[in-house]
């Protein structure tokens, strides 16, 4: 892992505006004084594409900017490598306002800090995979042998070695676009901006993809921007989310503060059939469990059922290790024959672990007798799934769903992984 | 008939600037025609000193090569018959003249196409002239051309050049402009300088395209050569415009075949040349 510096916003955008068409200074004024993309429009025929954008994003986290086809993400994104210029506003990477610097040196902070990859791929038909990778490497002026390493190397990284010296259009999309993705970590950029990058493949494919950028996210720690439509996307990949909408960002938070708390209508109707089975974890739904610890007789166990009305109870050791189940009607025949719960425990209690997606746990929580346990790696007891709750969590009850507190007042220099966590 | 008005001087007006030119860059005329002389004469030169049946067998190899047999065949067949015929000189003659003018019109159509794609202000300027010089006919270009050149061939060079460049100029713009703005922004994205996108990406991609903007002014030079003839420039031509003149029809049509193989020669061979590259990359 790269060692970041001091400065924890990698990136910083500060009241950034784009406006397409001319009178750009009327429209700006008209921005000020809080008219909208529609009035701006209809009044100077200019375009807002993004309107007053501020917002920071922290080294090595993937921050995903997310709107509907023309809410302004491609031109934000744009910005913030120059391929479009801001009409107002300062970009800073590492600092440094982009938008002052004078061509040598943009030249300059695209060929080291920033890379990008984009929706059509956009390779270069008349160059071999190899050359296509090399392309950003060769522009630097680096020798044929170190590039060709690292070349070869990149396209390792993204499962393409033996694929040098076919032409992009003998690959299939997934494989372009895993060439595009290639050509951009060959130049070992800090920064990488993908624009709508997994969305002209197909669903499967693009499973697929998400899931190796992680693992690859998972070992570079880049600091990377992803655009996409597709808010399954967007949360399967986000450490956080902007929401865009008519060239204004309306909500930034995790994928969960966004979920839970949709800040106004726009953000809860893009949200609003989101299946939620994909996206909540065992850890949301989770109920407090009722534990009686081994060395007990079981006639403590029913009298902790009767009191507390439960018709089973979770047997643990001192360390919250679980160690079984145990049913009322058990604990009463144990008491007849004058049985330890030791001997009497039901060992085949269900169990899911932390992170388990609602999906998966659905299964085994409709069939169990004792309640599916939830148990983190050490087999710690951390809470029981109770069917009520997780088809009211499933049906949208925020009642039902447990807010991570840990979630809120995250540090801002959380290194990558504790941010993961909470998801 | 008297017009409404007094008549405009335009055509002495025209008269006075040409003599002014002609007097002015007296020098410069006179180089040009040193050079293109050279290159004629000099392209003849080798023509000729190859033997008849050596040259068949190069032309048609190289037929075979960029544009496979059929292309070939055709040739062998067609150049025997130019020499049978007895026309093998004046198309040695007409070659020189027509790879002449395709040289220059490159070397000048080329530059001026890349420049008009990468500035707009230049392309406003160039496209409405080369719509006045495709629209102009084509004898028009022969009177400034033997003021300047005098006569002889490089009047007919010059003449062919005006009038074939505008294919080679349009569709380099064209051939620029059409790489895709996503590649062009990726290239962007890299930190690419202009001429690092220009000669790595635009132009590889364009090059089809130019190939049959060049393939264009060849066949438009080719058109071109009983106008050059006109101002006396040698080739088969001359062997046609001769056959006009004394009302000779027979001789005028074999002269013409002559041109026709010609034309069709060099056609199938640059035509196929540009799509075959295309192929392999693509
Ligand atoms: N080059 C351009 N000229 C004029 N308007 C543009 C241009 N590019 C984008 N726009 C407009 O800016 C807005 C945002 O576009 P874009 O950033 O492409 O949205 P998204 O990527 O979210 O689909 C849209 O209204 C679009 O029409
Ligand atoms: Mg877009």
């Amino acid at each position: 892992m790269k060692k970041m510096n001091e400065e924890n916003s990698k990136i910083s955008v500060r009241n950034v505006t784009k406006v397409f068409g001319k009178n750009t200074k009327k429209a700006i004024q008209l921005l000020d004084n809080g008219a909208n993309k529609t009035d701006i429009l209809k009044q100077t025929g200019a375009t807002i594409g993004v309107s007053q954008a501020t917002f920071d994003i922290r080294a090595g986290e993937i921050f995903v900017i997310m709107g509907l086809s023309g809410s302004g993400k491609s031109t934000l994104v744009r910005t913030l490598n120059r391929l479009i210029d801001p009409t107002a506003g300062e970009v800073l990477i590492d600092g440094k306002d982009i938008t002052k610097m004078k061509k040598d040196e943009l030249r300059e902070v695209r060929r080291k800090k920033i890379s990008m990859v984009f929706q059509k791929f956009a390779l270069l038909p008349h160059r071999t995979v190899l050359e296509n990778v090399e392309y950003g490497l060769e522009i630097q002026g680096i020798g044929e042998v170190k590039r060709k390493e690292d070349a070869v190397r990149a396209l390792k990284l993204v499962g393409l070695a033996g694929y040098e010296n076919q032409y992009p259009s003998q690959l299939s999309g997934g494989m372009q676009q895993r060439v595009g993705l290639a050509r951009a970590l060959a130049n070992d950029t800090d920064i990488l901006l993908m624009d709508e990058a997994f969305s002209a493949l197909d669903p499967l494919i693009r499973k697929d993809m998400q899931d190796e950028l992680l693992e690859l996210q998972s070992s570079m720690a880049k600091t990377i921007v992803f655009i996409t439509h597709d808010l399954d996307e967007a949360l399967r990949i986000g450490d956080r989310i902007a929401l865009m909408k008519d060239g204004s960002i309306v909500q930034i938070g995790t994928p969960e503060e966004i979920l839970i708390n949709p800040s106004n209508q726009y953000v809860e109707r893009f949200v609003e059939d989101v299946d939620l089975s994909k996206i909540l974890t065992a850890n949301h739904v989770m109920k407090r469990a009722e534990t009686v610890q081994i060395d007990k007789g079981p006639r403590v166990a029913l009298e902790m059922m009767k009191k507390l009305g439960i018709s089973s109870i979770y047997i643990v050791d001192k360390k919250k290790t679980l160690l079984g189940g145990l049913t009322a009607a058990d604990a009463r025949e144990a008491i007849d024959t004058g049985k330890s719960l030791q001997d009497i425990l039901d060992q085949d209690v269900q169990t899911v672990t932390e992170d388990t997606l609602l999906t998966d746990l659905f299964e085994k929580v409709s069939q169990a007798i004792i309640p599916v346990a939830v148990i983190d790696e050490n087999h710690r007891l951390k809470g029981i799934l109770v069917r009520g709750a997780v088809i009211g969590a499933l049906a949208g009850n925020n009642e039902a769903i447990n807010i991570l507190q840990k979630n809120e007042n995250e540090p801002l220099n959380s290194a990558h992984t504790e941010h993961k966590e909470g998801q | 008939m008297e017009g409404l008005l007094p008549k405009l001087p335009l055509g002495s007006w025209i008269d006075v600037f040409v003599d002014w030119l002609t007097i002015t860059f007296e020098f410069l005329f006179d180089g040009i025609t040193v050079v293109l002389e050279g290159i004629v004469e000099g392209l003849l030169a080798g023509f000729e000193f190859i033997p008849v049946i050596l040259m068949i067998i190069l032309i048609t190899a190289l037929a075979w090569w960029l544009a496979g047999k059929g292309v070939a065949l055709f040739t062998i067949i067609g150049l025997f018959l130019i020499d049978n015929l007895g026309y093998w000189d004046p198309m040695l003659q007409t070659l020189a003249l027509v790879l002449t003018a395709v040289f220059i019109t490159v070397l000048i159509g080329l530059p001026i196409g890349i420049w008009a794609s990468q500035k707009n202000g230049v392309k406003q300027v160039v496209t409405p002239l080369l719509d006045f010089m495709q629209t102009m006919p084509a004898f028009v270009y022969l009177i400034p051309a033997i003021f300047f050149f005098s006569i002889g061939v490089v009047p007919g060079v010059v003449a062919s050049v005006i009038f074939a460049v505008p294919p080679t100029i349009r569709l380099t713009i064209l051939g620029i402009q059409q790489v895709p703005a996503d590649i062009i922004e990726a290239t962007e994205s890299f930190g690419s300088t202009t001429s690092q996108r220009l000669i790595k990406v635009q132009l590889p991609l364009a090059m089809p395209t130019i190939m049959a903007g060049i393939n264009q002014s060849i066949m438009l030079a080719l058109s071109m050569v009983v106008i050059a003839s006109m101002v006396g420039a040698p080739g088969l031509g001359a062997e046609v415009y001769r056959a006009v003149t004394q009302i000779q029809i027979g001789k005028g049509f074999e002269a013409g075949i002559a041109i026709v193989v010609i034309a069709i020669i060099l056609d199938r061979i640059t035509q196929k040349a540009g799509s075959r590259k295309k192929g392999r990359k693509k």
